[in-house]
């Protein structure tokens, strides 16, 4: 510890998104003395990408309740989410945002006053029935709302903001504590020891292992490295879910909305294909199935362009009008990125990563849980997770749209309070062993190294395209074994890698070098638990096992880092108060 | 060398589609900007992400100044 700065709260979250920032709240507006850690400045974190909305039974718009919103999130997490979590989120949700609207969210209205409500994919009335309208929306920017209300309340509540921090890894001592975090300062590249009796990871998603991905930069999963590295495992890691179109090239969304206002896909022989693939539902099918179909159609050689590899969304047939009022957006983002009028020709698109359904395991007061000594789920002392970084799970298999934002907010609260209990449990704060913190240190230090090299940027690439190669929409035990060695080779290449900044001042090389040994862990994690499970359910399609095998593979993975093995724990099928939803055929 | 570095870790946004318009910026303009420029794009890069968006994409926005205009112009073609 000898000449390294330190800092010491009772709380330390890192990440400062929506879940972060929910729990900061919760904290400071009980006295805590709680600091947020933020690569960036905190209002720029990937919840302003959050467009559609927060689902809530309120009932504003049709009548709805609390299950049926609870079936439709276990029926859409094919039955791999936990049902006394999803119970508990559902359950929780209005009250939630109500919460949001006093804390200054300006949500969209019906003509009675009331909160306005939208019907999405997934959702249902009387258990799947018929259409329910669930999803309360601040028009196309709830994410961004949300977070800035979140923010403006956290300053008021007198929250301690590092801005422009990097966090490299947790710190613990013999016992299993967690302690807090080494990180250091972007502006200065100093150290900074942050100690706290508490720690909780908010850092989001890490699609950003694969190459098309809706991503934004910062999405590099590094909580999930840190939790790794810590010696505990990650949870359901193969669950990535794809969106169908994504404009090829680029990754970014060509939303719903497209299709939804009447666009349809067109493969090279000018064929609408997905009326072979779902005759009913055509181009609104779920996303799972229209990025099967996608990638099938280029596959067996009906791609798009000079070199097949795409699929073409067609709108023109809409009429300029339409295209420009309802749909001005995608509009923007066609001549942008792909550089076409919607207008007047159809649009390149390719399934993209778009959310990490896994994560870092936690209960549902978001205490971060793994195996030891009494059983598959005994809390990480002083250690919490909330959001996509977490795996709580009520998400399962494949999250239903409208439910990451009703996640970070409902957990965000519930480990706020949780860690209250905490630390008036655990008044006073444990000592930090002298040699916690050589191993970040080392970290830190390895990235100094002179020399030749091959550069971080190709082999983060390169990764990219391996996993979309490998474990992408379609999955074979051959296949993800040859991309394993692939990631493994590249995992060894990047110990040997050189970056050619050595400067302290914002050495943002630095930063790149580090957030990629977080996504390489992360594609191992990824690709290995995907090659064990062998069957179909949700997100994970596998070619060689297409169906889903409740008898044996109704369990959620577990991946270690050490030794890089996988363990497997029940999924908890006990709800808090209702009766559990048994596994049934999924189908809309 | 820092200088640089500082914009383009600022030019890190919460959206893909931002992250992906400043760096082309960055990488078209910014070695050649005037001092003054080089300010006047560190004062955008501190709006909220939406609003920035917004003034990206709207042909014209209300209550952006006109010393900033030239910038703008720049940054759509991106």
């Amino acid at each position: 510890m000898t000449n390294v700065a330190k800092r010491t709260f009772d709380t330390l979250v890192i990440g400062a998104g929506g879940g972060g920032l929910r729990a900061a709240l919760q904290l400071a507006d009980a006295e805590c003395h709680v600091a947020v850690v933020s690569k960036v400045f905190p209002t720029r974190s990937h919840t302003v990408a959050a467009q559609g909305g927060i689902n809530a039974a309120l009932g504003n718009v049709s009548p709805d309740n609390w299950h049926w919103h609870m079936y439709d999130t276990v029926k859409g997490s094919d039955y791999l989410g936990d049902q006394d979590a999803i119970e508990y989120m559902c359950r929780s949700a209005a009250q939630l945002v109500y919460e949001l609207e006093h804390a200054g969210v300006p949500f969209s209205r019906l003509d009675n006053g009331k909160i306005y409500q939208r019907p999405f994919g997934g959702q249902s009335r009387e258990f799947g029935k018929s259409q329910a309208t669930r999803t309360c929306a601040a028009a196309d920017r709830t994410g961004h709302a949300l977070l800035h209300a979140l923010y403006q309340q956290n300053l008021r509540a007198k929250t301690h903001f590092f801005d422009e921090f990097y966090a490299v890894d947790l710190l613990k001592d013999a016992d299993g504590y967690v302690l807090g975090v080494l990180a250091f300062e972007i502006e200065t590249g100093e150290p900074l020891v942050i100690e706290a009796r508490t720690t909780l990871l908010a850092t989001g998603g890490a699609a950003r292992i694969f190459q098309s991905s809706t991503n934004a930069l910062i999405n590099t999963g590094d909580g999930l490295g840190m939790t790794l590295r810590a010696g505990i495992p990650l949870q359901d890691m193969e669950f990535f879910q794809f969106h169908p179109t994504g404009i090829a090239g680029v990754g970014n969304l060509m939303s719903e909305a497209a299709r939804g206002e009447g666009g349809y896909l067109l493969n090279a022989a000018g064929e609408r294909f997905m009326e072979r693939y779902a005759p009913n539902a055509r181009d609104l099918a779920s996303r799972d199935v229209v990025s099967r179909a996608i990638i099938t159609e280029i596959r067996e050689g009906r791609g798009c362009g000079e070199r097949r590899d795409h699929v073409l969304l067609k709108l023109d047939h809409l009429g300029a009008d339409v295209i420009k009022q309802r749909l001005p957006g995608i509009r923007e983002l066609a001549m942008r990125f792909a550089h076409i009028d919607p207008i007047e020709r159809p649009v390149p698109v390719f399934p993209t990563a778009h959310y990490m359904m896994g994560g870092i395991p936690t209960d549902r007061h978001g205490r971060v849980v793994a195996p030891a000594m009494f059983g598959p789920e005994e809390a990480v002392p002083g250690l919490y997770a909330v959001g996509e970084c977490a795996c709580v799970s009520v998400h399962g298999a494949n999250r239903l749209g409208g439910n990451s934002l009703l996640d970070i907010l409902v957990f965000g609260r519930a480990a706020g309070n949780h860690i209250l209990e905490y630390l008036r449990d655990n008044p006073y704060p444990r000592e930090t062993p002298p040699d916690a913190l050589e191993v970040p240190l080392q970290r830190l230090r390895r990235w100094e190294r002179p020399g030749k090299g091959e550069t971080v940027y190709r082999i983060r690439e390169e990764m990219r395209s391996v996993m979309e190669r490998h474990c992408g929409v379609f999955r074979s035990g051959d296949l993800m074994t040859e991309g394993i060695r692939k990631v493994e080779e590249l995992h060894d290449r990047l110990q040997h890698a050189v970056i050619h900044d050595r400067s302290k001042v914002f050495n943002t090389a630095r930063i790149e070098a580090l957030e990629l040994e977080n996504m390489m862990e992360i594609a191992l994690a990824a690709i290995i638990s995907a090659q064990a499970r062998q069957e179909s359910r949700g997100a994970h399609s596998r070619e060689d096992f297409p169906e889903r095998d409740d008898d044996h593979w109704l369990k959620h993975s577990l991946y270690f880092m050490e030794g890089r093995r996988m363990d497997y724990k029940p999924v908890r099928l006990k709800p808090l108060t209702a009766e559990t939803f048994a596994p049934k055929a999924r189908s809309y | 060398m820092n200088e640089v570095n500082r914009v383009r870790w600022r030019c890190r946004r919460g959206m893909l589609e931002l992250d992906l318009v400043l760096a082309r910026f960055v990488d078209r303009y910014y070695a050649r900007f005037t001092p003054d420029q080089k300010r006047l794009f560190g004062d955008l890069l501190t709006l909220p992400d939406n609003d920035l968006w917004d003034m990206l994409t709207r042909e014209e926005v209300p209550g952006a100044d006109e010393e900033m205009a030239p910038l703008l112009r720049l940054l759509r073609r991106c």
